[in-house]
């Protein structure tokens, strides 16, 4: 198998190689990449989640045109094939590098940060050079890029600059001598490669970060929870062991990973050493939550209209108490998801249904029907209102409103 | 003109159980593996969701997930010398179509068979002589004994999360469990599920009779279980839709819960739904099979070459499928000649309705969720001056309380009407019924052979069946049904109906899926069509699957020994591709 690969990475190697030379003056030495190196990269390149994004569904792996909405508009991925025309197959080290630094493509052209360069710029040169090494040796891919579909003026690239101006801190990772060399390597993981802030930091109008770090953002259309402090809806009750078989395994004592969180899961963090899991989880512990907020009390009558959906309707799997199944069925109490500053994942798990990761430590994939034909607004709205109030938890109500709007957003969302 | 594809190195024909294992382990041992099947695919979530699987009308009456009779049939007549007409609807019994096959709907009732089953007729001519076995009864040693499939029978249990109590742990008689069964190595994965009203009142009965019950073997999870493919499952919540339906919580073992998460991951696996294999072909003197012609839904013909081909299709279709393809010698009733087709059988079964005093709660279902007494099964009691060999066991079933098809009312209750909605009212939640489930022998008359009149939609005869119950059978089955009216006299009760099997088989009502023979196995190539590894004796590299190859039927659920075939199959596949040659010299 090994073998295989190897010829088959040669060759490819070889031909992309042949192919920068072609129509390059200053053809870069990388076909001449030592085989390590490439290794490295393509486990970077898994670290970073490359592929999730690049690939659409049903499409030829990193050849892109996967839709990637934002709140202004739906941007597609790039091919980053090593294709010469329509992929990546002409860029040099030095391209490649200042997309990934400073977010400007070949041709000198400022990409949107749907592409989470703000996230990679920290990456050292020598990791990205790697990545470009593995990236050399997929299968080229002859699929030219579409058009992103944004309003005005969003949609004008030369906003791009004042967006990078404001918001871009274009500099490598350095090592805070302070921490230990674990934390800083679970820093630079999370915060380059991971790029997990993209998600699980908030944003602002401009889609800018804003608020503290790592405190809960929006992730395509749900909340992606806080991984800072907090008991209740934070990581603050999880051990670094819990983190790390969360990043492993697609669950844990008190979590499943749903929505995009399963994706990165399945596609990236499940390949990850374990001793780079422990330092993420190293990282991510040290993080402070967000201030504390006191949750709405909800009315007896939604509580008790909540109760009734519930034992209908969940109690099978998640059990009269909410405490789950071990490694089949997640908790959902003590769930820092379920007990989110916003409900919005409560609610489009609830309407959409989630399929779990399937990872080669848990590999069933256990998947939860979508409720969106069974359940009217109200009924979801008092059952999440349940959900989020019983056994302890504290979440606050949740409004028939909310559950209407999302299920109209989610009904539009390109899948 | 069919197209011609790229080889493989194994064919299944079929998606279900026995394909499944085989392909697991074929894959493992580096072999690359395709499965056709004719239906379609299927996965938990969104086929058997919670949000609408519980639909009895859909599923259970209007059978949506079992083989569609308009698409592939077959012929039945009891006699030879009746004209056989097509089964027009299933009745009697219920294949299905689709990945998963039967391993989708079924209850879960999870059996080793007992080791004199093995032996069958040394047994028997051992202990009550040889004029105790009638000429026409064609029952045959099945050339592999019940200590060579000991250690398959734990691993397709522990595949599945089997629930329940060992009665025998490597001889020592266990208390709470089967004290019959045979020797076992280890306990069952799991505990048994729990108990329900009805279940507690049957055992109390069968005890006070003298009977030994015991908690049925389940494969209903009764905790969260991970098997040892690493594959979750999640706890059985007793909701009572297990038979004729897909479960919705990961909690019935099927392919989809234990070993599909694994297997579809495999580059060495693929598999093709819509694919409906009509031939098995062979090179020019027949000695080797080289592939299968397989049709499309839009009728697109292909042919797949392989190296192996395996039958893992219902009993009926493989047999067709070697009867179509003129593999083997066809079974010749009259002459006693011929294999494929002999030694069909089938299972004899009856019931035993009770009206109890005490309120039950028959909703608390799941399908293996009973108490058995296996004291009237095989040769577990003695013959002499019976009358009949075999036997059956006596179980109380709580598979649901489903309202159209599940109610056991007491005799002489209207079908419809005033009278009808009283009886419901007032007994539904106090009736119960119990199963008594019979084997049967095989017989000189009783076969499978290819019909004279009736093609099939590819312009093939359809198979036709040859059946009807013996004097044996109907003498066991009321002995049986005896024992069990005694087990529901001890039981506080207003009224018992006593259902015995009486007259013709008949293929109308629904009595058990569990059909068997027609490529039987065996150590004789003129009695039996495969060797006792299930690989054809004509043609090395064809294996056989499933209950087709069982030499007559036992009086238990057919599936655990369906996977232990399967395992023991395997393990011999893996001695072939190594070594192509026949494992067994003739």
């Amino acid at each position: 198998m090994n073998a295989r690969l190897l010829i088959a990475g040669v060759l490819a190697l070889a031909s992309a190689g042949a192919a920068v030379a072609a129509v390059q003056v200053y053809a870069p030495a990388r076909s001449r990449q030592l085989w390590g190196t490439v290794q490295q990269g393509k486990y970077l390149a898994r670290a970073g989640d490359c592929k999730a994004c690049h690939t659409a569904e049903g499409g030829k792996p990193y050849a892109g045109g996967r839709p990637v909405p934002t709140p202004f508009g739906i941007v597609y991925s790039g091919n980053i094939t090593p294709d010469p025309d329509t992929g990546i197959g002409a860029w040099s080290e030095e391209d490649f590098y200042r997309a990934m630094h400073d977010g400007i493509d070949r041709q000198g052209k400022r990409l949107y940060p749907a592409f989470p360069y703000p996230w990679y710029t920290h990456m050292t040169r020598g990791d990205v050079d790697a990545v470009m090494a593995y990236l050399d040796t997929v299968k080229p891919v002859r699929q030219v890029d579409r058009q992103p579909k944004l309003g005005w003026p969003f949609s004008m690239r030369s906003m791009l600059a004042v967006w990078d101006k404001l918001y871009l801190d274009a500099k490598q990772f350095q090592p805070d001598p302070k921490q230990s060399a674990e934390w800083n390597r679970g820093e630079y993981l999370v915060d380059s490669l991971g790029h997990c802030g993209a998600c699980h930091t908030s944003k602002n109008m401009l889609g800018g970060p804003t608020g503290g770090k790592m405190q809960g953002g929006m992730a395509e259309h749900v909340f992606a929870p806080n991984l800072g402090a907090g008991e209740r809806d934070g990581l603050g009750g999880w051990t670094k062991q819990d983190i790390v078989e969360y990043l492993a395994t697609g669950s844990n004592r008190y979590a499943t990973a749903a929505g995009p969180m399963a994706e990165v899961v399945q596609a990236s963090t499940q390949y990850l050493k374990q001793r780079d899991l422990e330092a993420m989880a190293t990282y991510l512990k040290s993080l402070e939550g967000p201030k504390p907020e006191t949750p709405n009390t909800p009315d007896n009558d939604t509580m008790h209209a909540g109760v009734a959906l519930y034992v209908d309707d969940c109690a099978g799997c998640h059990m009269d108490k909410g405490t789950g199944l071990p490694n089949v069925f997640p908790p959902l109490r003590a769930s820092s998801a379920v007990q989110a500053a916003k409900p919005d994942l409560l609610i489009a798990v609830i309407l959409q249904g989630a399929r779990s990761p399937a990872t080669s430590a848990k590999p069933s994939g256990i998947t939860m029907p979508a409720f969106n034909a069974k359940l009217d607004d109200a009924e979801v709205a008092a059952l999440t209102t349940y959900i989020r109030n019983a056994w302890g938890n504290r979440g606050g109500g949740v409004s028939k409103g909310d559950v209407a709007k999302l299920r109209s957003t989610l009904a539009s969302a390109p899948r | 003109m069919a197209r011609k594809l790229p080889e493989v190195d194994v064919v299944l024909v079929g998606f279900g159980w026995t394909a499944s294992i085989i392909a697991q382990e074929l894959t493992e041992a580096g072999a690359n593996v395709l499965a056709l099947e004719r239906g379609e695919w299927r996965d938990t979530v969104p086929d058997f969701s919670v949000t609408h699987i519980q639909d009895e009308l859909r599923y259970a009456v209007r059978k949506e997930i079992f083989e569609q009779t308009r698409r592939e049939t077959m012929t039945f007549r009891n006699k030879s010398d009746q004209l056989a007409l097509p089964m027009r609807e299933l009745g009697s019994f219920l294949p299905a179509s689709g990945v998963g096959g039967a391993g989708v709907h079924w209850n879960g009732q999870n059996w080793r068979f007992l080791p004199t089953d093995f032996m069958l007729r040394s047994h028997n001519e051992q202990h009550y002589g040889k004029k105790a076995i009638p000429d026409d009864m064609t029952i045959q040693d099945w050339g592999v004994t019940y200590e060579q499939l000991e250690p398959y029978y734990d691993k397709f249990e522990y595949l599945c999360g089997i629930s329940g109590k060992a009665g025998n742990l490597g001889g020592k008689i266990q208390a709470g469990g089967n004290p019959f069964e045979g020797p076992r190595r280890r306990e069952y994965p799991l505990p048994p599920l729990k108990r329900c009203a009805a279940t507690v009142l049957f055992d109390k009965a069968a005890r006070e009779v003298g009977f030994h019950p015991f908690p049925a073997p389940a494969a209903n999870t009764s905790k969260p279980y991970r098997n040892t493919l690493g594959v979750q499952m999640g706890q059985c919540t007793y909701c009572g839709y297990c038979e004729w339906f897909g479960c919705a919580n990961y909690s019935k073992a099927s392919p989809q819960t234990t070993i599909l998460p694994v297997l579809l991951k495999k580059d060495n696996f693929s598999f093709r739904t819509h694919s409906s294999v009509i031939r098995i072909l062979t090179d020019s003197d027949g000695k080797r099979a080289t592939g299968v012609v397989y049709v499309d839904q839009n009728d697109r013909e292909y042919i797949q070459p392989a190296q192996m081909v395996v039958l893992c299709a219902f009993a009926h279709h493989n047999v067709h499928l070697l009867l179509v393809s003129k593999i083997g010698v066809p079974y010749d009733p009259q002459a006693g000649t011929g294999v494929v087709g002999r030694n069909y059988a089938y299972q004899v079964s009856s019931s035993v309705n009770v009206t109890c005093k005490e309120r039950l709660n028959p909703f608390m279902g799941a399908g293996a969720l009973g108490q058995v007494v296996d004291d009237f099964n095989g040769d577990n009691f003695d013959h002499t001056g019976k009358g009949f060999l075999g036997g059956g066991y006596i179980a109380l079933w709580n598979t649901g309380g489903r309202p159209i098809l599940q109610e056991y009312l007491p005799k002489g209750t209207p079908k419809w009407g005033a009278g009808w909605k009283k009886a419901l009212h007032e007994d539904y939640l106090y009736s119960t019924h119990m199963q008594c489930h019979g084997g049967v022998m095989s017989y000189r008359d009783n076969y499978l052979d290819l019909d004279p009149t009736y093609k099939d939609n590819y312009g093939n005869p359809l198979l036709r069946l040859t059946f009807d119950f013996h004097g044996n059978e109907k003498a066991m089955s009321k002995f049986l049904t005896d024992r069990a009216t005694e087990i529901a006299n001890a039981i506080p009760n207003r009224g018992i109906n006593a259902k015995p099997r009486e007259g013709d088989y008949s293929i109308v009502p629904y009595q058990t899926t569990h059909n068997t023979g027609g490529a039987a196995m065996g150590t004789d190539p003129r009695t039996s069509f495969v060797n006792p590894y299930l690989q054809s004796w004509d043609v090395p590299n064809l294996w056989v699957m499933g209950s087709t190859v069982f030499p007559q039927n036992a009086g238990y659920n057919p599936t655990g020994t369906v996977g232990a075939l399967a395992f023991w199959a395997a393990d011999a596949m893996k001695r072939y591709i190594r070594n192509p040659q026949p494992l067994v010299q003739t």
